[in-house]
């Protein structure tokens, strides 16, 4: 599939029907991205007011999925799309899935952010659950990315990166099981920064399905549960 | 198993396979060969250079624009061009391995074992019966035992029998239009061709008689081989297992019809089957 992307048809309002799609996707997730940002934000700063917004704004997510569901019911019922264009609606279909998805972890980041507010403090203020957000946003960034400019080279990059999230998630793990042994009075915030953590790997799980529906959407090979090598040699194929 | 819950059968799932099997014409036993043709009406030239394998047992479907040579191409299986004088070929058609424009090839013969079946239908103004005998009675056939035979199993084969049982000597000129379309495909049927050439079959009709067409097009295949021409392309999508896709007088790309209208090689396919500029 070329760069021009969806527009070209002879149909200006299919044109426009796919161009409004496209850009709600992208729409619902800048909503999504912040929302993982400033859940990150609430539990890093303690700031809990910041972290009720975010739980009260999932709504707006959902809403969106619905919404942008609803219309891709509409085009596959009155233009029967082909080719590129049927890939590009099962690939928003797939890929809203996954962005209501993140908008769930953002929110389980909020409320543990809420019950870590009013807790003694680290010395290092939850530096890796920073830093693990700071990659899976970059992560879900970049998925997005590849979905607005149709490049499947950066939604291989993502794959690439989910494995750095899982290392850190694993690592995060290990220092939590070793304060719980040291200490069993911290056992209980231990567990809401495993939580958290779980969250965020989560979210570097889901961004990882959107960047294999944009190799779908641009190469039309289905990369899922195959090896990075395989999906590597699909993203790359020149046609 | 459970027979309460309605379940008659689970999937295995160790025959479960991640992709879709292709349709391969590789592996396909091959009614038409058609190799470096070319076809010229006077000094232009609507068919270039084209070669082509056309299963058997299988529904092709030729799509493009108009002009596009693939009407063209069509007529050509049954030699309809022949009837054109300023036509001239080159390249070579096989029929089951026998060159269909060879001296020795009768005409009429071939026609027989490759029928056709135009957008408009073209009834006899004849009675029901007597449209379906047609073919077998311009073969000397005239048993009526025989005939009626025929008649009630090419009917039957165009799923218009149980519509039209009870008058069978009305004009088929009474008949609506999906009904007279199905009758010319009984017609044609009755003779037992190999092959059966439909040019927009079903692009006078309506969408319920269009289905019916297309449901019967599913059903013959498994004893004709059959080539559609259409200009819809989702009639394409539906009925078919191999798709060709004509630009200008060159066949641009030929596969199995999901890999068509999925994830087409060419972008003149692609653009074509999505409505964009070509």
């Amino acid at each position: 599939m070329d760069k021009s992307g969806i527009g070209h048809h002879i149909s200006q309002q299919y044109n426009a029907e796919l161009e409004e799609l496209r850009s709600r996707v992208l729409a619902m997730g800048g909503l999504v991205e912040k929302q993982i940002a400033d859940a990150v934000t609430s539990l890093v700063d303690a700031d809990a007011e910041l972290a009720d917004r975010v739980i009260t704004t999932d709504y707006q997510v959902n809403a969106l999925e619905v919404n942008i569901d609803e219309e891709c019911t509409q085009v596959l019922a009155r233009r029967q799309p082909a080719a590129s264009d049927l890939r590009l609606i099962i690939a928003v279909i797939k890929t809203i899935t996954d962005l209501e998805r993140i908008g769930d972890q953002a929110e389980k980041v909020a409320h543990m952010g809420i019950r870590l507010a009013d807790k003694v403090r680290p010395k290092n203020n939850y530096l890796e659950i920073q830093n693990m957000g700071n990659l899976v946003k970059a992560m879900l960034n970049k998925a997005l990315d590849a979905f607005a400019r149709m490049d499947a080279e950066a939604a291989l990059q993502v794959a690439h990166e989910d494995a750095n999230a899982d290392h850190q998630y694993e690592s995060i793990m290990r220092q939590r099981i070793t304060h719980m042994m040291e200490d069993p009075r911290s056992i209980a915030q231990s567990l809401d920064v495993m939580w958290a953590s779980r969250a965020l790997e989560r979210v570097g799980d889901h961004s990882r399905n959107i960047a294999e529906y944009v190799i779908y959407l641009v190469k039309g090979k289905d990369v899922r549960h195959i090896s990075l090598k395989k999906m590597e040699e699909a993203a790359l194929d020149k046609r | 198993m459970n027979a309460d819950n309605g379940i008659t059968h689970s999937i295995n799932l160790d025959d479960l396979q991640r992709e879709r099997t292709r349709l391969d014409i590789n592996s396909e036993e091959i009614a038409l060969t058609v190799t470096d043709f070319n076809l010229f009406y006077g000094d232009s030239q609507a068919l270039k250079n084209i070669s082509i394998k056309i299963p058997k047992n299988r529904v092709t479907a030729f799509i493009g624009p108009s002009g596009c040579g693939k009407s063209t191409l069509l007529r050509c299986f049954n030699r309809m061009n022949d009837l054109i004088d300023i036509v001239r070929i080159e390249g070579t058609i096989e029929l089951h391995g026998e060159n269909i424009f060879a001296k020795a090839v009768n005409v009429a013969d071939l026609r027989r074992r490759v029928g056709m079946v135009f957008q408009k239908p073209n009834p006899f103004p004849k009675s029901i019966y007597e449209n379906v005998a047609y073919g077998l009675r311009i073969q000397g056939i005239n048993n009526r035992h025989i005939l009626d035979e025929a008649v009630e199993m090419a009917l039957k084969g165009a799923a218009l029998w149980e519509e039209v049982k009870d008058r069978l000597d009305e004009s088929a000129m009474g008949l609506s239009g999906g009904q007279q379309q199905r009758v010319v495909i009984a017609r044609c049927i009755a003779i037992e061709p190999e092959v059966l050439l439909l040019d927009e079959p079903a692009s006078a009709l309506d969408p319920i008689s269009t289905l019916k067409i297309e449901e019967l097009i599913y059903e013959l295949k498994s004893d004709y081989t059959i080539v559609i021409v259409t200009h819809n392309m989702q009639q394409a999508a539906r009925v078919s297992d191999y798709t060709a896709f004509m630009y200008l007088g060159d066949l641009v790309e030929f596969d199995d019809t999901n890999t068509i209208f999925t994830n087409p090689g060419m972008k003149q396919t692609e653009d074509y089957i999505t409505g964009r500029y070509g």
